[in-house]
């Protein structure tokens, strides 16, 4: 066996999984580019276990232990995606800028009459919380990062 | 291991067998990435990593090869549908998996392609090795973990372990997520069930904007939403 067919399989994996990692929006497929990434590597060390014909096998034992790292990182993953949605109600990575440093003070500004729209009116029902979304994000969508989540969360 | 390297252009059985699977692994990777619908993308992975498990077969790292198919094909990917369930995502075809960077993403991918595929094929042209079949096997594999690697592998059974409880101690919500939400959810409950996302702009800009809002999406959001607040709350 060639070594060159395992190392480019794996060389392919891992780029698919870093074109998942950055193009995807859902935090589960970002989890799931990741799981792809870490299979690359585990490929990489089984060939290269064998390639070398270690009599400790530290390559396979290795894969062994990431594969077990991997199961980890994924329920405690889970459980994060699942108290983020708790909490948001969205699970989609771009609107998740809590983190994010508000970008100037003209979006503070910016940010009190968008609430002065939205208290007048507890009269509508649905379409109120609509209603203000375009005007916040025309304005600025630097410092509130949560306006478009919640477009989303009423979609 | 290095001299006397076969020609590529006649490939052995074996060969032939590990580039099937492996086109079968990177079409399938490559479907994960770019199906539109997120149970699919689950599914491909299934077929991912069982094409994967074929070619530790191949390679004959048996019992790398069936740890693969249990803890992956078994529970991870359960795992990963068990999420997409109770974060409600759309079951049929949704247009906004993908975020707005995907071209920048794509070329990023392609150069990282490029430059692993080349320094590989550069880097191990001559590397061959016969493939002796049993020198992969649970005996041998165990002896070395219960021999040599012991440390390690009790070590990682700890971090399992802690990795468990604190799974269980995020996803509670009446130890973790209990008293922050109790904070905004009190006076509105409602809020909590659609849009939570409406409640942090009223902890950052609380004088102004809590008394006015919080009245306004509670009158919303019983109008409009069916399922009861306590039951998103214990979800």
């Amino acid at each position: 066996m060639h070594i060159v067919y395992p190392a480019v399989v794996s060389a392919l994996l891992f780029s698919i999984g870093v074109y998942g990692v950055l193009a995807r929006r859902n935090t589960i497929l970002v989890l799931m580019s990741v799981e792809l990434m870490l299979n690359a590597v585990n490929l990489n060390l089984v060939a290269f276990d064998v390639w070398l014909g270690d009599r400790l096998h530290s390559g396979q034992v290795l894969t062994l232990f990431v594969i077990v790292i991997a199961a980890a990182e994924v329920g405690l993953g889970l459980a994060i995606v699942l108290a983020l949605y708790r909490n948001r109600r969205t699970v989609d990575i771009d609107h998740l800028r809590a983190l994010a440093e508000p970008t100037s003070p003209t979006a503070l500004e910016s940010s009190q009459p968008r609430i002065e729209i939205r208290t007048p009116d507890p009269v509508h029902n649905g379409p109120a919380l609509f209603v203000p979304e375009p005007i916040a994000a025309q304005d600025n969508g630097g410092r509130e990062g949560e306006q478009p989540v919640k477009r989303d969360g009423t979609r | 291991m290095t001299e006397a390297v076969p020609s590529y252009l006649s490939p052995t059985g074996q060969e032939i067998v590990f580039l099937l699977l492996g086109a079968v692994a990177v079409g399938s990777a490559l479907l994960v990435v770019t199906t539109k619908q997120l149970v699919h993308a689950a599914l491909w992975l299934v077929v991912c990593f069982g094409a994967l498990a074929g070619g530790y077969l191949v390679l004959t790292a048996e019992f790398v090869a069936w740890v693969q198919v249990l803890i992956y094909v078994g529970a991870v990917v359960v795992l990963m549908l068990f999420g997409i369930m109770l974060t409600r995502a759309p079951i049929g075809r949704s247009a906004d998996l993908d975020s707005g960077n995907r071209l920048i993403a794509a070329v990023v991918a392609i150069a990282t392609a490029a430059i692993l595929v080349t320094v590989v094929i550069d880097g191990f042209r001559t590397a061959y090795t016969p493939l002796i079949p049993g020198s992969g096997a649970a005996k041998e594999l165990g002896a070395s973990v219960f021999a040599t690697w012991v440390l390690p592998f009790e070590a990682l059974s700890v971090l399992l372990l802690a990795a468990l409880i604190g799974a269980i101690v995020i996803s509670r919500t009446d130890i973790s997520a209990g008293s922050p939400t109790d904070q905004n959810g009190s006076p509105s409950p409602s809020p909590d069930e659609t849009r939570t996302t409406a409640h942090p702009p009223p902890q950052g800009t609380d004088g102004t904007r809590a008394p006015g809002g919080s009245p306004d999406k509670t009158a919303s959001d019983t109008a409009d939403d069916s399922r009861p607040p306590d039951q998103s709350g214990g979800n």
